[in-house]
């Protein structure tokens, strides 16, 4: 049997201006019900939308970073259909001509490359939220109506859930990097339809496709494409197809349950919105757009891979975010030691930050202050433990580096004259262990190495420390 | 002295002479409007204790800033579809008879700051949909010329508060006439200017890419000094036009030598009353003898007008109408099993029956199967009228034409329902179409009614509107 997948998305993703598109109502979000609205976003009779020119820039540098024909103007409609969160019995969106069109996106998996082609990115208006009380009641928060939305739409190309859970990586990825949204699913600022049915090679029948919406998080968009799947296995095993239908994933029942047939569709009766007069886009508009873009994660990777000679694995973990990949770069303005720096970064740091929920903006100490120790380290100043214990104050308190290796006298022993009298010392207390060693158990040495870090607190240095006591040992 | 027999700058006149004070000009109006309003049915609601209020301010503002705006303390109506804060806008609607506007539309704002008192909002077809007024929830408005016949619509309450000179001006709106048809019923002045000239902020909308605010007076300079006040560019509408400010006042000089006008044959055809195409061809050789020079000419992309005009029309109110599902504010019905029977019972009960059948038909027009056959070949119609009429101005500076195809009709006679009320907007119809200016100015009367001679200019050209009506104004002697 020979079944391919295929996976086409409607992604929404709310852009974070910090206006709403017709008005200059805050978009901020988690407010009090029904306090960021006005006659415009309340559609009140009589009011009229001004269309928010950030908004469109922010819809061409998406359209950019995916590779989008930009149109040479902006043209809105008219959807129209009647629900109770939407204020004005339409949505004000575009239909006709699409901000964007005919880009892609590349994703890698297990070694291949593959083009993901974007179909159309345009910009719409969100509507309010309806919410259901205990009563059943609808209590209704127009909060949202009229924040900015691009809504995403890619072609079939999707094949498996492994190559959906890339592309949607990659993507909230890209987003994130040209701040145009922050992406958080959980608050709806990224929200993914998926498009899915399957087709039969061996038989040369299909089944219908199958609308899942609600998928709040992109486990649950691969949990039900993965159920999907072997759903629609099932039926084509049986030569049946299915129905054309919406459905939703319910997370108590781990499977998706239909929500409504797609023959009952509305007629949304399209047509081109009168209020708005067309903004019209020049080249110099979009290249300046162009030029304003940051460096896309495609791009980074490459160049840390050559300029820094990491490994892939180790750039991969430093541009996932690209707030972490600005903090490895600004390090290293205050010490050369990148293949360090990008270590410390990937262990201690990200492992700090996942452990007490923090993000990076909010860490305590500063690119200078990491630079500083990884060069203490270098110098030979203290030894890598001793670092461990510096980076864990410097995260939790935030003190500087130096501070804390003066505050608790840290700095190693790297004096051989000093070192010399400790060693001694300790041989002298540990006589059979050193006829131990005489009678060629060498292990011994690592235990007389332990004595002496305990007496120095881990600040002798290490290496000299092997010298030294290689040398005395024999002698005593 | 009865100021209600004076035009705006007699009454400016007074004001700066110190011979009167706004709140004389306000009880005046008022008395004015208790004695006529119980007969002509033309306002929904007056404020009376505002209106005095506002008088008193305007009254201390005067004695303070020791100057006086052009609108000082003149009393005007709005017709109830536009936005006055704080009071009922109604649109002559079951749906919205109680809803309170909770914003100034931008010409309310830009009345209140000159000075103007708005005085009450007039009765009106219901959304601004007919020709008589008989679409209003509350009840028609009688013409004051006769009572016994229609004022005209969809701004009849607006027309016949000025003809009956309950009010120096009106502020009203046109879609596809009316403005012009119901000043030209009641015999008074209106201008539908250049689309885009005034904010449509606060108006509530019919069909957005035709809908005009206008404004109804006693005569041409009246007009002029309101449009003065109201016209201008407005962030709050995207399709407001972007340009300096003209003084209109300027272009009220009585010389139209050499001035340009074309009649254009195709509104002068079999529909129209012999009698009033007669009349209009009359008054038309009167500015020949005036200097003007007179051409026959022809549009024939006009013939097509009024069907492109009703699908355009349609199509966008069926939309605009959308808004209205008594969930936020209007009209709410009692017994209901779900959200979506309460939207259903709410457009049922709340919306006339005009308005439900264009908003049926709009939705026919709209739907995915009938877009192209209807609404698009609409749209192209339109073009080729824009370019026609672009054309023509290349070397007319006015096109003149009869403002109505007939003088008005009986109350209750049903002449502008069914097939024959359609046709009642021809005339008008192309002007809102193009987005062009357009004038009707009373020209003479036929039985005792009044008829409206139409003035159309290039867009943006009101200036020679203005000339020509000011210049048959000042020498007819009607």
């Amino acid at each position: 049997m020979s079944y391919k997948t295929l996976i086409g998305l409607e992604i929404h993703v709310e852009l974070n201006t910090n206006t709403k598109i017709f008005c200059g109502c805050s978009t901020e979000f988690g407010k009090e019900p029904n306090t960021q609205v006005c006659p415009v976003c309340l559609g009140l009779p009589g009011s009229l939308p001004i269309i928010n020119e950030k908004v469109i820039e922010y819809g061409i540098k998406a359209g950019l970073a995916l590779n989008c024909k930009i149109a040479n103007k902006v043209n809105m409609d008219r959807k129209n259909y009647f629900y109770q969160d939407l204020v004005k019995g339409f949505q004000t969106t575009q239909y006709y001509n699409p901000l964007c069109e005919n880009g892609y996106l590349n994703i890698e998996n297990e070694g291949s490359n593959k083009k993901i082609r974007i179909k159309r990115i345009h910009i719409e208006e969100d509507t309010g939220k309806s919410i259901y009380d205990k009563e059943r009641n609808i209590l209704l928060d127009y909060n949202r109506c009229g924040v900015p939305l691009i809504e995403i739409v890619t072609e079939p190309d999707i094949n498996s859930s492994k190559e959906l859970s890339i592309f949607l990586e990659n993507l909230k990825q890209i987003i994130e990097y040209i701040e145009v949204s922050d992406c958080k699913m959980e608050e709806g600022s990224l929200r993914c339809d998926v498009n899915i049915n399957i087709v039969d090679e061996n038989n040369n029948i299909k089944t219908e496709i199958v609308e899942l919406k609600n998928l709040n998080s992109f486990k649950n968009a691969i949990r039900a494409v993965e159920y999907e799947e072997s759903r629609h296995i099932e039926l084509l095993k049986y030569k049946k197809i299915g129905s054309k239908e919406t459905r939703r994933w319910d997370e108590s029942e781990n499977k998706t349950l239909a929500m409504r047939s797609k023959e009952d569709a509305l007629d949304y009766r399209y047509f081109p919105e009168p209020d708005i007069v067309n903004v019209l886009l020049n080249e110099d508009m979009i290249s300046d757009i162009e030029k304003s873009l940051p460096e896309l994660p495609h791009d980074k990777k490459i160049r840390f891979i050559d300029k820094y000679e990491l490994s892939e694995y180790d750039v991969e973990i430093l541009i996932a975010d690209k707030k972490i990949a600005n903090f490895f770069e600004e390090t290293l303005n205050y010490t050369k030691e990148a293949k360090q720096v990008a270590n410390w970064i990937t262990g201690d740091m990200l492992r700090r930050l996942n452990d007490s929920k923090i993000k990076i903006d909010n860490i305590k100490f500063e690119s200078k202050d990491l630079g500083e120790l990884i060069n203490y380290i270098s110098n030979g100043d203290i030894n890598n433990s001793t670092a461990k214990d510096i980076f864990r104050r410097m995260f939790e308190q935030g003190e500087r580096p130096k501070v804390i290796i003066e505050d608790l006298g840290l700095k190693q022993i790297n004096d051989d004259k000093e070192l010399r009298l400790i060693v001694k010392e300790i041989l002298s207390q540990n006589q059979d262990a050193v006829n131990e060693y005489k009678q060629g158990k060498d292990k011994v040495l690592g235990f007389l190495v332990g004595q002496i870090m305990k007496a120095t607190k881990g600040k002798a240095n290490p290496k000299k420390i092997n010298n030294i006591l290689l040398e005395m040992v024999s002698k005593a | 002295m009865d100021l209600t027999h004076l035009t705006i700058h007699d009454l400016i006149d007074l004001l700066r002479k110190k011979e009167i004070n706004s709140q004389d000009i306000v009880k005046s109006y008022l008395k004015r409007i208790s004695e006529t309003e119980s007969d002509l049915n033309s306002f929904i609601s007056v404020f009376e204790d505002y209106a005095i209020k506002r008088a008193k301010q305007v009254d201390d503002t005067i004695i303070r800033m020791k100057t006086i705006s052009d609108l000082a303390g003149i009393p005007c109506s709005i017709k109830d579809n536009i936005m006055v804060e704080g009071f009922k806008t109604t649109c002559a609607s079951k749906m919205m008879k109680d809803f309170i506007a909770p914003y100034d539309a931008t010409v309310s704002k830009k009345l209140k700051e000159d000075g103007a008192i708005i005085i009450g909002k007039n009765n009106m077809d219901e959304f601004a949909m007919g020709s008589s007024n008989e679409t209003s929830y509350f009840n028609s408005t009688k013409n004051p010329v006769d009572k016994s016949r229609v004022p005209g619509g969809s701004s009849g309450g607006s027309a016949a508060s000025v003809a009956s000179r309950q009010v120096l001006f009106s502020i009203a709106s046109s879609t596809g006439g009316s403005v012009r048809q119901p000043a030209s019923y009641c015999g008074v002045v209106g201008l539908k200017p250049t689309y885009g000239l005034i904010s449509r902020y606060g108006l509530v909308s019919f069909a957005s890419s035709l809908d005009q605010i206008g404004i109804i007076t006693k005569n041409v300079e009246d007009c002029a000094i309101v449009l003065n006040s109201v016209s201008g560019n407005d962030k709050f509408d995207s399709t407001s036009i972007n340009r300096e400010k003209e003084n209109y006042r300027e272009y009220l000089i009585d010389n139209i030598k050499g001035m340009k006008i074309g009649i254009p044959r195709e509104y002068f055809g079999s529909e129209v009353d012999e009698r009033i195409r007669e009349k209009v061809l009359e008054e038309i050789m009167f500015l020949e003898r005036l200097g003007a020079n007179i051409d026959e000419i022809s549009l024939p992309t006009t013939e097509y007008a009024l069907s492109a005009y009703y699908i355009i029309s349609l199509v966008e109110a069926s939309s605009n109408l959308g808004r209205f599902d008594g969930i936020r504010y209007g009209y709410r019905s009692d017994n209901y099993s779900s959200i979506e029977d309460l939207i259903i019972k709410n457009r049922s009960e709340g919306f006339g029956e005009e308005v439900k059948k264009r908003i049926l038909i709009g939705n026919y027009f709209l739907s995915s199967s009938n877009y192209e056959k209807y609404y698009e070949k609409a749209c192209k119609i339109r073009t080729l009228l824009k370019n026609e009429y672009e054309n023509i101005f290349r070397k007319y500076d006015v096109l003149i034409t009869p403002t109505t195809i007939n003088l008005p009709f009986k109350l209750g006679s049903k002449e502008s329902n069914g097939e024959y009320g359609h046709i009642l907007d021809k005339l008008t119809t192309p002007a809102n179409l193009v987005g062009i200016p357009a004038m009707t100015i009373p020209c003479g009367k036929i039985d005792n009614l009044p008829i409206g001679m139409q003035i159309m200019s290039n867009r943006l050209n009101e200036k020679a509107i203005f000339k020509i009506a000011y210049a048959y104004e000042k020498n007819k002697v009607c």
